[in-house]
């Protein structure tokens, strides 16, 4: 049994942004040219006047947000991943992080999945930059539900706010009673023998994988942490002192993203044994969905692979 | 020492004349204190910056955050001084505490914090930014229906960043007609291309390159003498008519170091310090009684 499908999460984007821009007049979306893969279009139609063309200039974009952030205005920032975080990464330090000002870098097309565009546009580190970004809250989200939910919250929260979103359907993690708290992660299933730690639309996959692995005989204790930054210490000890032993999965690299930020906690406050799972200090490259996934081991049948391996290894110790 | 009486009348231009020479004060006087800082860019934006903030704008230093402002953004910010120095003798904040510049805890970082000081529009010091979030604030006004005009300050070397240019593109796309960039140009860089040995440091653009460049972005461009306060004065009136669509560029032609003798045109003097004989020449140049305990 897997999980199902739910929408994509960009569609949610524009449909959210949207609807906060009909009662919120400070809502602005500023698009770098890419509004109709990252959905920003939805905006446009609805608020065209609060909708901001800024071309193919990403430097400028999250400079004119800064701007229009000290003005007053809750600037929407739409372009992928890549022009949204690595390109005008100084202006976002100086202008956004800084002076800590109110725009909302929602990066679209992260991870790998990126429709078939390859290493370019795929940013394998965004977390680990973001997270090391002081004032720049970084959020995850795992499917649709909770990327809507991620969304409301940033837009409640004065400061600077990046949301890492996939681009294609992926699958339904949560249902409608789900209530994202940001300062939290989420046990998603109970389990004895070992913690999968994970984030954004890898957890369905993990969660598939622990089910996979209760066939064999393996109980998971699946742990899925939307927010980055802040990170929630407390339950990432407690998640993982409920088994003994950590595997972290990412579709991100392993250096510096979940992986690094659970072993600088588990290293600081519970040292646990561990296994990063993602990419392997290594670039992306062009591939079907399901190859991408099954080459750098982050499919449901792979990671439960790893897994298995690693306990077995765990076991000739 | 004490701040300014505002001036009542943009067009008083030896009251404007006169603000310049205190900043001129002001920054040789911090800089000679604090033994940090940036002399030449805060000395050539002097003149430009007394006509913005004792003429031009519409601020009340009493209330910094007053939302129909007139907004500033230093995007040379490695020129903070010559800010500093400007926003006190305005009123801002104490003259007293342009001495704290660049020192612990102080309100004064090295480049323009707007999270610590009031007066400041945005917080400013990679090159080539400041503008782009002047454009923000150009936007932010329109859509807010306020009659809040914004200047920007650029450096001649500053325009060598891609940046400015990606800023320059989509403010002439807007129309943005309230929006004013000065560019000091100064024609020096900190370093730059090498003329004719290593002391002859070529400018960061060729003659007449900033005009062409601003106007072919689809800029309203006004080329002045910097230190000729009448051409400043005018200029910026000129410039927040609105006389036409297009947003304003001003190239001020300027010199680095303007004013003191010893310091006019030399590339060094980027972020040179003064000795004690340069500093009381530095004085002695710009009319003020040499300060014995600051000189010693």
């Amino acid at each position: 049994m897997t999980l199902p499908m739910g929408r994509a999460m960009r569609e949610v984007f524009g449909e959210t942004v949207t609807a906060l821009a009909d009662t919120d007049p400070r809502v602005v979306m500023l698009d770098g040219d890419l509004g109709t893969s990252t959905r920003a279009e939805i905006f446009e139609r609805a608020h065209p006047e609060r909708f901001l063309q800024m071309g193919i200039a990403e430097q400028n974009m999250l400079g004119v947000a800064a701007g229009m952030a000290a003005s007053g205005f809750m600037p929407f920032i739409s372009t992928f991943v890549a022009f949204a975080v690595v390109r005008p990464l100084d202006q976002i330090r100086v202008l956004i992080a800084q002076p800590k000002l109110n725009v909302k870098i929602i990066g679209s097309y992260a991870g790998l999945f990126v429709g078939a565009a390859g290493k370019t546009h795929q940013i394998v580190d965004d977390i680990s930059i973001m997270r090391a970004m002081p004032n720049m809250v970084t959020i995850s989200p795992a499917d649709d539900v909770e990327t809507g939910q991620a969304i409301r919250w940033a837009a409640a929260y004065d400061g600077p706010v990046y949301i890492r979103l996939v681009r294609d359907v992926t699958q339904r993690l949560f249902d409608d009673a789900y209530a994202f708290d940001v300062a939290k992660s989420v046990v998603v299933r109970e389990g004895t023998d070992v913690t999968l730690i994970s984030t954004g639309a890898e957890t369905p996959r993990v969660v598939d994988a622990a089910e996979i692995l209760a066939q064999t005989g393996t109980s998971c204790h699946v742990l899925h942490v939307p927010t980055l930054k802040p990170l929630d210490v407390a339950g990432i000890v407690a998640a993982a002192n409920k088994t003994g032993l950590v595997v972290t999965v990412e579709e991100h690299s392993i250096i510096g993203g979940l992986g690094g930020a659970v072993a600088e906690t588990l290293g600081e406050h519970s040292p646990t044994a561990m296994k990063r799972l993602g990419l392997q200090d290594t670039f992306g490259e062009s591939a079907s969905n399901a190859d991408l996934l099954d080459r750098f081991g982050l499919s449901s049948n792979r990671v439960a692979e790893q897994v298995t391996a690693f306990l077995a290894q765990r076991a000739r110790r | 020492m004490t701040s300014l009486p505002v001036v009542p009348d943009a067009g008083d231009i030896d009251a404007l004349r006169e603000a310049a020479r205190r900043i001129r004060v002001e920054v040789v006087r911090t800089i000679n204190t604090v033994r940090v800082g940036h002399m030449g860019g805060s000395l050539s934006e002097a003149d430009v910056l007394a006509a913005l903030y004792f003429g031009a704008m519409r601020i009340r230093p009493d209330q910094p955050h007053w939302p129909e402002r007139d907004r500033f953004t230093l995007s040379k910010g490695h020129a903070s001084v010559g800010l500093y120095a400007t926003l006190a003798l305005r009123g801002f904040f104490p003259v007293e505490e342009l001495l704290t510049f660049d020192q612990a805890d102080t309100r004064l970082q090295g480049h323009p914090d707007m999270t610590r000081l009031p007066g400041l529009d945005m917080s400013t010091g990679s090159l080539g930014m400041g503008i782009s979030a002047a454009v923000g604030m150009a936007l932010a006004a329109r859509l807010a229906g306020s009659p809040s005009r914004t200047f920007t300050l650029l450096g001649d070397g500053e325009c060598q960043e891609g940046s400015v240019w990606e800023a320059a593109m989509v403010a002439s796309r807007y129309r943005l007609n309230r929006l004013v960039a000065i560019v000091d140009h100064n024609k020096l860089q900190q370093f730059g291309w090498q003329g004719t040995g290593h002391e002859d440091r070529l400018p960061p653009e060729e003659p007449g390159e900033l005009v062409s460049k601003w106007s072919a972005f689809g800029w309203r461009v006004l080329e002045i003498d910097g230190h000729d306060m009448a051409q400043i004065a005018d200029a910026l009136a000129s410039a927040t008519s609105q006389t036409d669509d297009r947003p304003v560029a001003i190239i001020a032609n300027t010199i680095k170091g303007k004013g003191l003798s010893f310091a006019e045109g030399q590339y060094l003097w980027h972020v040179k310090i003064p000795t004690p004989a340069e500093f009381a020449q530095a004085m002695a140049e710009l009319g003020e009684p040499v300060d014995a305990e600051a000189a010693r």
